[in-house]
């Protein structure tokens, strides 16, 4: 147990590193506007007061490291300055959005981790089968569409030939739980069929993988029912493949998220970095970008040490 | 080599007739394309006729010929960073793999930093700063791509860096390029081959959702993930228009797809 | 004459190149109560695949084709899986060849052991775990009552394998199968599990099925004896019988094995090639893996460098050849000291020096013509190019005895083992070596195809003068090939000399130790060593 406590410390240390070293780079981001920044994100209209004002903002008066200390002081106090678009404080902007976006991955983590799992298993089980055949030809064409595709068919389909769902995911703050939910599940849907592919097809060749062993073998030899096998032999073993699995899979889930909350025009995080990308609103992007960039390191750290202890080599003890 | 075209299994048969017909596209758009690519010929959002094949697009032009540009807009810019990621990616995977110490070490810290970001995050915000131009979008994307394409190529030389006639080859005195060259290169190209057709589904892909997020190829150039976009607004009208350069995307990805798994299987299969 | 189990014309087919083909053909067996049946062959004589067959298993792509195994009045062949499952583990049980891949990482041993009793319905855990910790006992493994709660990983080889036979008795079935239980295992820990099986077959009167392709191992278990080639039999008798008076010209040529060839004389005139001299060289900085090694090789003669896994014995090889540099001491070549890396040494050096390796099928190019391997030697240090490296190679081929005109183009990967361990050889001679090290250059291979490559290496070094450093386990190939042997115990020289010294009283105790591991045909040798062992124990 020792072992996997170091080694869980280790794991933390270096996402602390990476978390500093990214917001380094995000931060050097802006660094490298080539020419100077003002003019070039002004544009030609700007006046000499209105320049100088952005320098301002941006802190470019000072010191490299010591904007940087300032920049991430505010940061972790929550003030991520101001949107260079429209003034606004952008922790104002960002705060609603970035719950609509969480909840929109919870609720699609919710559907699409389960499915997969189990979709994995049973074409793992029944391998070469007929359902395993069909699985794998769908989830690969899952994994080929891009997302808006998919989208564009659920839309074509459940909103405009059935007009069950609506085409657009518009929430606003006073909308009830269940409303939300509603106005979700369609993009939710999306995001489940891309993600759900990606884990399942992962899944199901850990699983496989594990299914080769010479111990499942001898369970056999044993004489001992299948239904155990999986469960007591083939199941202790998965669990860690298959939770590395979920972790790379966060990936997907939040590129996914970021196309998906443009195609429903759903108020997300996503959507604000695209609409501040393309108004070049540096504020907002750094901060969106970081936050982004936090929860994808925190998902991995998650992920790897519950891989870690769900390691039977790792868990146990030394007698 | 014919006889191992006319032995695949069907699924990988309908994958070569999908990127050949892309192929055909790409290269012979101008002679097949009716009209102009920029040139509004009619109405917004004309159905199919046999005078547009496809209909028109949002202002008017042909969508069949802006799809024919498309393909050769789209697939060559995604072939030229699939190239340019696995040129980068492989060689310091090689290098890292032979030379080891501290040569790895930093190469592979270098490529975590990277891969810690999300990628469509990093892509944004690097456009953000840069804006949205074709070499930047290529080196950009070619960058991040080739941090996959180095952990593959570090890895499957690792494997072979330990076999015992790479062994023999450094006890025999030969040196750095030659053992790249000889040992391993041969003993990689099979999984790189399939890496590549993956990455450039990949690739593909992630300039598809860019230009249709409005940050990769910018109008009035056809490109599909852009045509997506500007469509976008028929789907409401229960106009299918923007499905078309969407399923053009998917299809050619579930085309590369399937000749990747055919390979994949022939590759393994060999080894048994 | 009641028979256990009795298998009748059976036939096993296995799927490749697009069809089913025959892999065990028209194989009949009997095995009575309390008899050990030993099937012996090389690789591919389809012996594993009989000893699956007896419980009604096949692996993935084989299939039982047609025939009968009957099993104490249950007819396996055609059973349902359930009527299968009522019988593996219970009645008929099998302990595998790898015990580290064969227990299940994920639980502790004992509930492995106790699984198959509790799911087949025949006692309760706690029974089940109380006898084990006796099987554990009477098989000799070390605290026995705590062993089994232990994780596999967390276990030996040779504790790991016991406990696998203790497994296998746990539903106490009629019949045991053993695949190569200790092929895996070093020649001391190998008398532990021989010890087990014997314990098991003699004292609680177990029938059981050994599978080996060492036949002085079979002769200590079995009564009768099978010898299998290619899926079919070759003979079959007693165990005394088949030994003394073997009928077929198959069994004679795996009794033959390891004649023991002339002593070449070892003088101080001889010239010395290679000169280790107070060696030290560790991997992580803290252990030293290899302490204070001398050793001298002199000119046309063989030094065999033995010892059991972990021993330091291939870490020397790599100290010799320059990827592991030493930390003390120095290694000196013609008289000269090298320098301990191999990028500072001189081609000179390199190519004077050249290595044969245990597996040859990770020593060649899978991607690379026999053409090539052997022809980048010549080319690499003498420019040898073109037709006259042709010719050379040719001229090699022919020396390793392979037709030339039909190997020359052939990929490395269309060659069997030994062919490849040929091209091997070829491929150090192609530098005109003084010094080849054979590292376990024998032990991947069948042993009638290593008698043929000893053979050849033997042939090379009376025509060319090449001396060898030949590291190996096996004490039958030293015996049979070394003038000179050095045994290495836990990074350390325990003794050398002249094999005629070394092989003869008064030992070091280790040698004494390792050369009595060694399983000699004599049907009797395992009962009066461990004897021995008994009565030197009290």
């Amino acid at each position: 147990m020792k072992n996997v406590l170091i080694l869980i410390a280790k794991r933390f240390a270096a996402s602390l590193l990476t978390v500093f070293i990214v917001s380094v780079i995000i931060f050097i981001g802006v660094e490298l506007l080539p020419g100077d920044v003002a003019e070039t994100v002004l544009g030609q209209s700007a006046t000499p007061e209105t320049v100088e004002a952005f320098r301002k903002e941006l802190k470019l008066d000072l010191e490299p490291h010591v904007r940087y200390g300032a920049w991430l002081k505010d940061f972790v106090n929550g003030d991520f300055g101001n949107s260079l678009a429209n003034g606004r404080p952008v922790s104002e902007l960002i705060g609603w959005r970035l719950t609509n976006t969480l909840f929109l991955a919870l609720i699609t983590s919710i559907i699409a981790i389960p499915l997969a799992i189990c979709l994995g298993m049973l074409a793992a089980f029944y391998r070469n089968s007929f359902f395993d055949k069909l699985i794998s030809v769908t989830t690969l064409s899952f994994i080929s569409f891009p997302e808006f595709f998919i989208a564009y068919i659920l839309i074509a389909v459940f909103s405009v030939q059935l007009g069950i769902f609506p085409s657009l995911a518009i929430i606003d703050k006073h909308m009830g739980f269940g409303a939300k939910l509603f106005a979700v599940l369609l993009p939710s849907l999306t995001l489940t069929c891309v993600v759900t592919a990606h884990m399942m097809r992962q899944t199901r060749a850990a699983i496989i993988n594990v299914l080769a062993s010479a111990y499942i073998e001898m369970a056999e030899i044993k004489g001992i029912n299948r239904l155990r096998i999986i469960v007591h032999h083939a199941f202790p073993n998965s669990l860690s493949p298959v939770i590395n699995v979920i972790a790379v899979n966060i990936a997907y889930l939040i590129v996914g998220v970021v196309i998906v909350e443009v195609v429903f025009v759903y108020p997300g995080l996503g959507q604000l970095l695209v609409d501040s990308v393309a108004k070049r609103d540096l504020p907002v992007v750094q901060a969106s970008g970081l936050i982004f960039s936090f929860v994808f390191i925190f998902l991995n750290l998650a992920a790897d040490v519950l891989s870690m202890l769900s390691n039977p080599k790792l868990r146990q003890s030394k007698i | 080599m014919l006889k191992l075209l006319r032995q695949s299994p069907l699924s990988a048969q309908i994958g070569m007739a999908i990127v050949l017909l892309n192929i055909m596209a790409a290269v012979f758009a101008p002679i097949i394309a009716p009209y102009g690519e920029t040139s509004v010929v009619g109405d917004v959002w004309e159905v199919f006729s046999l005078k547009y094949y496809f209909g028109t697009d949002h202002i008017g032009r042909d969508l069949f010929t802006r799809m024919m540009y498309g393909a050769r807009n789209t697939i060559t810019l995604a072939f030229i960073t699939t190239f340019l990621s696995f040129l980068v990616g492989s060689s310091l995977g090689f290098i890292a793999a032979v030379k080891g110490d501290w040569t790895d070490t930093l190469l592979s810290r270098g490529v975590d930093i990277i891969m810690a970001f999300p990628t469509l995050i990093f892509a944004l915000m690097i456009l953000s700063v840069m804006g949205s131009s074709i070499p930047t979008l290529i080196f950009t994307i070619a960058i991040l791509d080739s941090t996959r394409v180095y952990r593959l190529s570090r890895a499957v030389a690792m494997d072979i860096e330990v076999m015992e006639y790479v062994e023999a080859a450094r006890l025999r005195g030969e040196g750095l390029w030659w053992i790249m060259r000889h040992e391993i290169l041969p003993n990689a190209m099979p999984p790189l081959m399939a890496e590549f057709g993956l990455r450039f589904c990949f690739v593909f892909l992630f300039i598809a959702s860019l230009s249709f997020l409005g940050l990769g190829l910018q109008p009035p150039l056809a490109d599909w993930g852009g045509m997506v976009r500007e469509n976008a607004g028929a789907i409401t009208f229960g106009i299918y228009t923007p499905l078309i350069p969407a399923g053009a995307i998917a299809l050619l990805t579930v085309g590369v797809n399937l000749i990747v798994d055919w390979f994949l299987h022939l590759s393994s299969g060999l080894h048994e | 004459m009641n028979n256990l189990l009795e298998i009748k014309n059976l036939y096993i087919e296995a799927f490749y190149e697009e069809q089913w083909q025959p892999i065990v053909r028209n194989i009949s067996l009997n095995l009575k109560r309390g008899e050990v049946l030993g099937l012996i062959g090389e690789s591919g004589a389809g012996k594993s695949t009989i000893g699956l067959a007896a419980m009604g298993y096949t692996r993935q792509g084989c299939r039982l084709a047609s025939g009968s195994i009957n099993l104490d009045g249950t007819e396996l062949m055609g059973a349902s899986d359930e009527e299968l499952k009522a019988v593996r583990g219970s009645k008929i049980a099998y302990v595998a060849q790898s015990a580290a891949a064969s227990f299940n990482p994920s639980h502790r041993v004992i509930k492995q052991y106790a699984e198959a009793p509790v799911q087949h319905g025949l006692m309760g855990y706690e029974e089940a775990e109380e006898e084990a910790v006796e099987l554990y006992r009477r098989l000799f493994l070390p605290t026995p009552e705590k062993i089994g709660y232990r994780y596999p990983h967390e276990l030996s080889g040779g504790q790991l394998q016991r406990s696998m036979v203790a497994m296998a008795m746990s539903c106490k079935p009629d019949i045991i199968v053993f695949d190569e239980p200790t092929t895996a295992l070093d020649v001391t820990t190998q008398i532990e599990v021989l010890a087990a099986v014997k314990e098991i077959t003699e004292k609680m009167n177990k029938a059981a099925l050994y599978i080996t392709h060492d036949l002085a191992v079979v002769a200590q278990v079995a009564h009768r004896i099978m010898v299998l080639r290619n899926g079919r039999l070759v003979e079959e008798g007693e165990t005394c019988q088949l030994l003394e008076k073997p009928k077929e010209k198959y069994t004679r040529e795996l009794l033959n094995v390891r004649n023991t060839r002339q002593e070449k004389p070892i003088t101080d005139k001889m010239g010395v090639i290679l000169k280790i001299e107070n060696v030290t060289a560790t991997y992580t900085g803290q252990e030293n893996v290899l302490e204070d090694i001398d050793l001298v090789v002199r000119k046309g003669r063989t030094v065999a460098l033995v010892g059991e896994s972990g021993s330091g014995k291939s870490t020397l090889a790599k100290v010799i050849t320059g990827l592991l540099p030493a930390t003390h001491g120095s290694v000196s070549f013609f008289g000269e000291i090298l320098p301990p890396e191999l990028k500072k040494r001189t081609k000179e050096d390199l190519r004077r020096m050249q290595m044969i390796y245990q597996m040859p099928d990770t020593a060649l190019n899978p991607k690379q013509s026999v053409r090539k391997v052997i022809g980048r030697p010549l080319e690499f240090y003498f420019g040898i190019k073109g037709k006259e490296a042709e010719e050379k190679v040719r001229e090699l081929l022919r020396k390793i005895e392979l037709d030339p005109d039909s190997y020359i183009d052939r990929l490395t990967t269309e060659l069997s083992g030994g062919e490849k361990q040929r091209i091997c050889i070829a491929r150090a001679l192609a530098a005109e070596p003084e010094l080849i090290i054979c590292d376990e250059v024998t032990s991947a291979l069948d042993q009638l195809v290593a008698e043929g490559l000893l053979d050849l290496l033997q042939d090379l070094q009376n025509k060319t003068d090449v001396s060898y450093l030949f590291i190996t386990h096996d004490l039958a190939t030293v015996k049979a090939i070394a003038d000179k042997i050095v045994i290495m115990l836990k990074g350390k020289i325990i003794e050398q000399g002249e094999k005629k010294q070394v092989l003869s009283p008064p030992h070091h105790e280790y040698t004494d130790k390792l050369l009595a591991s060694v399983p000699e045909m004599d049907p009797n040798w395992l009962d009066n060593l461990l004897a021995q062992r008994a009565s030197a124990f009290i």
